[in-house]
């Protein structure tokens, strides 16, 4: 995923069209038409949904007992907001995205320079990093938890202050551990992917200017490349720690919750499709979305990005 | 010597790169190689015991299951329809954002961006209830209509980024030059834009064939259920004690086609990936 690419640049014959000439009108209802079922479709499973969900949470509405649906005002989110499930599922998601996100930016950048250099094998490496990223989630989390086994793994044999028996699954946080590596794994290349599209902005000449001028490896890469693949990054945190705070597949397949490793888009899960309760199931769904809501503003915000100016840049 | 230690530091580099991606795949190659009498006594090690091979057995057994084959033919049937149908409505959209001046532009691609960040679960709830009420649970154009609209935004982002490189004039060009303007059309400017649509579809079909939390959420029954979620239900309640050499087998014929793709694909999905991340 990359951040939005449309750009105002048009040719400049276009631009030189009075506006509400014909010519500018029929471009106009042209436009609209040919974005509308683009537009309808996204809207239609998204918008028109997440309304539904903002007034069904305010009943007591369960799958199971559908005649006995009540309206019960916003007592649903006060059963969510005072449950420390409620709380507990969302300090671990917030964990889980805080740390999958530094490890892959760092991981991801070491990786992104080292395919930046390379001159040989592009083609093989270019092949192996897009395994990860196309391999279906659920068989990512099956491959770690199969290798953390106790008894049929072989992550035990291969460390070596570990006994060959360790249970990675019985307690809460090497049932983390688990999830985060296969959370890692499997994303840290398309982190990587967009850090070495920033890499390629950075101008080789001012890289040679700092060399000239004796600035040693390490600040180069502060002062030169790191400064300008800012947006860059930026992106990359962006997308990869809303992706994260979704958590679920990994933590669906691995550990099904146990031990209170439950994320809150698994617990969101449990609510509607598990226990049938449709009203507090919907609540959970509109804080998950606000709670996305306010990430994404808080990352904006607090690093400054600027989506906008990144889009136009196309 | 700087430049030899360079070398060597990329040599190496690379080599860890290869060993992160293809390590855990190995790894479920290798699994689904055990027998499933020595993973249920169990049976640690990265490569199977000896006396623990099973060949071809789970394989064989995965493949004659009917629901897993049942899985595997709702998943390329669903994706495959999601992925051109979605490719359609977005080289549409695409089109008159890279092309032509309207309002609602920047709307539409508001729009597309929130809904890239949206969490998916969060629909779960209202979507499960909806369909029920429309009578499209548990069927093909359930899971079809929420892919199309979470593919949208990036096919609609990879096109436009593309579209905007494509030198339209050249079709005027052939215009003057004697040609009809259906010849302009199919000869100029469809093999210009087609690797981009390429692009478009390969990343959409990555989506939908991932996808997770539909397939398990909108369908109860073979009648749609996808791989992902076939291979998560393969064996019920105990996730602690899972048939886990048959499952590695079921998974990696699950992830032939993404190889497939990628071995012939990557430097295509690489352009659509980071098209308009930053400068495109």
């Amino acid at each position: 995923m990359s951040t939005a690419t449309q750009t105002a640049a048009k040719p400049a014959k276009q631009r030189a069209v009075p506006p509400d000439s014909d010519r500018s009108r029929a471009e106009n209802s042209l436009g609209r038409k040919l974005v509308a079922p683009a537009l309808v479709l996204m809207l239609l499973v998204t918008a028109f949904p997440m309304l539904r969900a903002l007034y069904l949470s305010l009943f007591d509405y369960s799958l199971t007992a559908p005649d006995d649906r009540e309206f019960v005002g916003l007592s649903n989110y006060l059963t969510a907001l005072s449950d420390s499930l409620f709380w507990r599922t969302t300090a671990n998601t917030v964990m889980i995205m805080v740390v999958t996100v530094a490890i892959e930016l760092v991981i991801g950048f070491a990786f992104a320079m080292v395919m930046h250099r390379v001159i040989f094998a592009r083609g093989v490496i270019r092949t192996s990093i897009l395994i990860p990223y196309g391999i279906i989630t659920v068989v990512s989390g099956f491959a770690w938890q199969f290798a953390f086994s106790n008894t049929n793994g072989f992550v035990n044999g291969w460390l070596p202050f570990l006994g060959d028996d360790f249970n990675w699954f019985a307690e809460y946080s090497s049932s983390m551990i688990a999830i985060m590596a296969s959370e890692i794994w499997k994303t840290t290349p398309f982190m990587s992917l967009l850090l070495l599209a920033g890499l390629a902005q950075v101008s080789e000449d001012m890289l040679e200017a700092a060399k000239v001028d004796g600035a040693t490896w390490w600040q180069r890469l502060w002062k030169v490349v790191l400064p300008n693949m800012r947006a860059a990054i930026m992106v990359a945190v962006l997308f990869r720690a809303l992706d994260a705070y979704r958590i679920f597949d990994n933590i669906f397949v691995m550990t099904a919750g146990a031990n209170g490793t439950e994320s809150i888009s698994f617990l969101t899960y449990r609510q509607t499709v598990e226990q049938f309760q449709l009203g507090i199931g919907s609540a959970l769904s509109v804080l998950l979305f606000l709670s996305v809501l306010v990430i994404a503003f808080l990352i904006v915000k607090l690093f400054k990005v600027d989506l906008a100016s990144a889009r136009q840049e196309g | 010597m700087n430049n030899l230690k360079n070398r060597v530091g990329i040599v190496l580099g690379c080599l860890l790169i290869l060993v992160w991606c293809l390590l855990p795949v190995v790894w479920i190659i290798s699994l689904s190689f055990k027998s499933q009498a020595a993973i249920t006594n169990g049976s640690p090690g990265f490569i199977p015991a000896d006396g623990a091979g099973a060949g071809w057995q789970n394989y064989q057994d995965v493949l004659a299951d009917d629901q897993f084959r049942r899985a595997i033919f709702n998943s390329i049937g669903i994706s495959l329809i999601a992925t051109v149908l979605s490719v359609i409505l977005a080289t549409l959209a695409a089109y008159a954002i890279a092309r032509l001046e309207f309002k609602g532009k920047k709307f539409v691609l508001t729009t597309a961006l929130a809904i890239a960040m949206f969490p998916v679960v969060s629909l779960v709830s209202p979507l499960f209830d909806m369909w029920r009420t429309f009578g499209i649970y548990d069927t093909w154009i359930g899971l079809i209509l929420p892919y199309m609209s979470f593919t949208l935004p990036l096919a609609i982002w990879t096109l436009s980024a593309f579209f905007r490189e494509i030198p339209w004039e050249m079709e005027q060009a052939a215009q003057v030059d004697g040609a009809t303007s259906w010849q302009a059309f199919r000869k100029v400017i469809v093999p210009l834009a087609a690797p981009g649509v390429f692009t478009a579809a390969i990343l959409t079909f990555f989506f939908a064939w991932n996808d997770f939390v539909f397939g398990i959420s909108l369908t109860s029954t073979e009648n749609a259920r996808p791989i992902p979620a076939a291979l998560s239900f393969f064996v019920g309640a105990d996730p602690f004690n899972r048939p886990a050499s048959l499952l590695a087998a079921g998974a990696v014929v699950a992830t032939i086609p993404i190889i497939i793709i990628v071995l012939f694909f990557q430097r295509k999905i690489v352009a659509g990936l980071t098209s308009g991340a930053v400068k495109g």
